[in-house]
């Protein structure tokens, strides 16, 4: 039992928060809105070139071979600085997903697609059914398309895009039509499903992470304008009200975060038994980035109900990340039905699993 | 990270599973609040230091199993499990315990752990008074340097367990000319002593849970000071960073709740009217698994040589609202049967044990420094915002 990280995931989160901290800022994000594409090519090749887009890709398809529990905290990171590339979509969740399809049916476009999203050349995202609108999905070489079961590789230039326009302007959101056939099918049947299910699990998760950095972000925002604006004589943040309103947040904060990082464990080690955990992560996350995002607002006063403040850039991110890969009623739903379950196994014994009791069915 | 239980763990759970399996008493003791369950809750006690599952992260030599804290939750997970007994002692084993092992002097360990261990001594705190209560600091109650004596006067309230306590232990001011948080020291007080009136204060379900204690020339001897004179205060907050931090509300206590809520949501689900309850029962079991994760994160972080940091002042918020919730969403799906305390029904003891706890935790957020005392604390400490 060890619920820490190691030096070396410790290490790739620092990597990457150092690199955002100094080259995604609020103020390169707004200039990204003012640009046709919103997309900021130097940036997405360089989180590549840290390796980001490897991780999760096997060795043996040209990647690092890494899980869940070494990537969860830098998606965190990516959260905290808002990250607009969909760097996260493209490599945590795209990449395992075509990762498994090639364990399962090796092809030659594949295994070339594969090496060509580890080093970040080609990007490649997801279109889900239980996502309408996709981010930057028309930025895409290939997406992953899901139809019932089946999931099918549409190239870019096979679909069709229609633009909308989000409240968060980092997101350049469209809808696709495409023409899926044989050719493009690449798995179906029980196994694609239980894929849509793995992939759907990694999206959720990879949102409960970056909104657990995105609430983190909005705190700190919020902590250094309590300590600077003075009312009254002394400034706002000595009053207990003020506090209160960001002690709220920073409990929210502590207490999603073991979970979150649980959940990563989960679909490191089993994507398809891991609807619990996952679905506890996104509602936790969740709950803590909204309330963050309400809070620091409430402590910006005025000044946050402005365009020119910049906390309406996570604020907005967590509003638009909440209802994506299900929102908060999809998964307390499926804590639910689970918890009715005559079955279920519930109880302080069972936190990490089944596996972990030896005599479970001695039990009761 | 590893999140699955070493092979020696798991076993270490099933020989608690069988201990408890064969030793925990059939019928539900009375509340440790009345004469007779105190009584019955230290003959308790004492079965449990007899198997050597008193305190199992004590050392060997204090009669404890050297357990380390993440066999110390397991321990606490199967001692929920098997619906054991409440811990009486646990002002001694809990707080005081860990401070007399960091503080104290090897003759105060020897006289004070091993009688608490084998549930000879049972314990009550001594923290607030009338004009010292969130402001702790204001403590007045005297401790005046007489030879080798200390000469205590003055008054204790809430001292919790000090109805039927043996001992109490808390801060007193021993140097006259001190304020605030100086000239404090820590002393332990047998409750016998010549000068000591106990004044038992009813609590919300009309038992007298804690007390008033008055101190009247009250002579204890100067070996029972812990730590040097006027260093109470910095002694006391380590005693309150393990209350807040780890030790105080395990995590299985709310987990076992929170099941126990699910099984009622079970059977009564058909008869809801009020649709918020669904949601509330989801969360509930949510929020006492995130204590549990959070408990084991914290756990595993100390045993690899980390320090327990101001972030745990958050833990007190989160289970003393986690408490309030469960047993709130009890009470809504018991309806019209949720305020009888006393009845022939057949499941009225499944009822009060609700209302009971409902009660109780009423108190959480209040005890062991106030949620918005812990705010407070979260704020400045954790978050970094100015103190004034």
């Amino acid at each position: 039992m060890d619920f820490t990280f190691n030096e070396e995931q410790l290490f790739f989160q620092q990597t990457v928060t150092d690199f955002l901290r100094d080259n995604v800022t609020a103020k390169h994000i707004r200039e990204r809105w003012e640009t046709a594409t919103g997309f900021d090519s130097s940036t997405w090749d360089a989180l590549a070139e840290l390796g980001a887009t490897a991780t999760l890709i096997p060795e043996e398809m040209g990647g690092l071979g890494l899980g869940f529990d070494d990537v969860v905290l830098m998606i965190q990171a990516c959260g905290q600085a808002a990250l607009p590339e969909p760097i996260i979509d493209h490599s945590f969740i795209a990449a395992p997903l075509l990762a498994q399809i090639q364990q399962h049916t090796p092809s030659d476009q594949v295994a070339e697609l594969l090496a060509a999203m580890a080093t970040g050349e080609s990007m490649v995202l997801t279109a889900p059914m239980i996502n309408p609108y996709l981010n930057f999905a028309d930025k895409a070489a290939y997406l992953l398309v899901q139809f019932g079961d089946d999931v099918h590789l549409i190239n870019n230039r096979d679909a069709e895009f229609t633009s909308l326009v989000s409240v968060d302007r980092s997101r350049r959101l469209v809808t696709a039509k495409c023409r899926p056939n044989g050719s493009t099918c690449l798995t179906n049947g029980r196994l694609g499903s239980d894929m849509w299910q793995a992939t759907l699990n990694r999206g959720a998760l990879c949102n409960a992470a970056q909104l657990l950095g995105l609430a983190e972000a909005l705190v700190q925002q919020a902590v250094k304008y309590a300590c600077d604006r003075e009312q009254f004589g002394k400034p706002i943040g000595a009053n207990q009200a003020v506090k209160h309103l960001l002690a709220d947040c920073a409990v929210n904060i502590e207490f999603a975060k073991p979970v979150v990082y649980r959940a990563a464990y989960t679909v490191n080690v089993a994507p398809n038994r891991a609807d619990w955990a996952v679905s506890h992560a996104k509602v936790s996350a969740t709950a803590a980035a909204q309330l963050a995002a309400r809070h620091c607002i409430q402590v910006f006063g005025a000044m946050g109900y402005t365009w020119e403040c910049d906390v309406h850039i996570w604020a907005k991110r967590v509003w638009a990340l909440a209802q994506e890969w299900g929102d908060t009623g999809f998964h307390k739903n499926r804590i639910h039905e689970w918890l009715v379950q005559p079955k279920a196994l519930l109880g302080p014994e069972f936190t990490f699993g089944r596996r972990n009791i030896r005599d479970v069915e001695q039990i009761d | 990270m590893e999140l699955i239980y070493t092979p020696q763990q798991q076993d270490f759970r099933m020989e608690i599973r069988d201990w408890l399996r064969e030793h925990v008493p059939a019928t539900k003791l009375a509340s440790f609040d009345t004469a007779e369950g105190f009584a019955a809750h230290r003959e308790w006690e004492k079965t449990l230091a007899k198997g050597n599952w008193g305190m199992v992260t004590w050392p060997k030599e204090f009669g404890g199993r050297g357990c380390d804290l993440i066999e110390w939750l397991i321990f606490e997970e199967e001692y929920y499990r098997a619906g054991a007994p409440l811990r009486v002692n646990q002002n001694g084993i809990f707080l005081l315990g860990p401070t007399l092992m960091e503080h104290g002097t090897e003759a105060q360990k020897a006289r004070f752990i091993t009688a608490m261990a084998s549930g000879d001594e049972m314990w009550a705190q001594g923290w607030s008074e009338p004009g010292a209560g969130s402001d702790m600091a204001a403590i007045r109650c005297r401790a005046d340097r007489d030879g080798d004596e200390y000469v205590i006067n003055g008054q204790k309230i809430w001292s919790t367990r000090a109805v039927f306590a043996d001992w109490v232990f808390g801060l007193f001011r021993s140097d006259p000319e001190s304020t605030r948080h100086h000239g404090l020291s820590f002393i332990l007080v047998p409750l016998n002593a010549p000068g000591v009136t106990v004044r038992p204060i009813e609590q919300l379900n009309g038992l007298p849970g804690f007390a008033e204690i008055f101190f009247d020339n009250v002579r204890v001897s100067a070996d029972n000071l812990l730590g040097g004179e006027g260093e109470g205060w910095s002694i006391a907050m380590s005693t309150a960073g393990f209350e807040r931090g780890l030790m105080l509300r395990s995590p299985a206590r709310f987990q076992q709740a929170s099941k126990r809520l699910v099984e009622l949501y079970r059977a009564k689900r058909n008869d809801i009217l009020d649709l918020s309850i669904e949601d509330s029962v989801v969360q509930c079991y949510m929020d006492a698994e995130a204590y549990a994760l959070s408990t084991y994160q914290t756990a595993s972080r100390l045993q690899s040589g980390a320090k327990i940091g101001p972030e745990s002042s958050c833990n007190k918020i989160f289970w003393s609202e986690l408490d309030i919730k469960i047993h709130e969403t009890a009470m809504s799906l018991l309806g019209p049967r949720a305020e009888v305390e006393h009845s022939d029904e057949p499941d009225q003891a499944m009822i009060a044990a609700w209302l009971d706890g409902f009660l109780f935790s009423q108190s959480g957020p209040i005890y062991a420094g106030t949620n918005e005392i812990q705010r407070n604390i979260i704020a400045e400490r954790l978050l970094g915002l100015p103190r004034r």
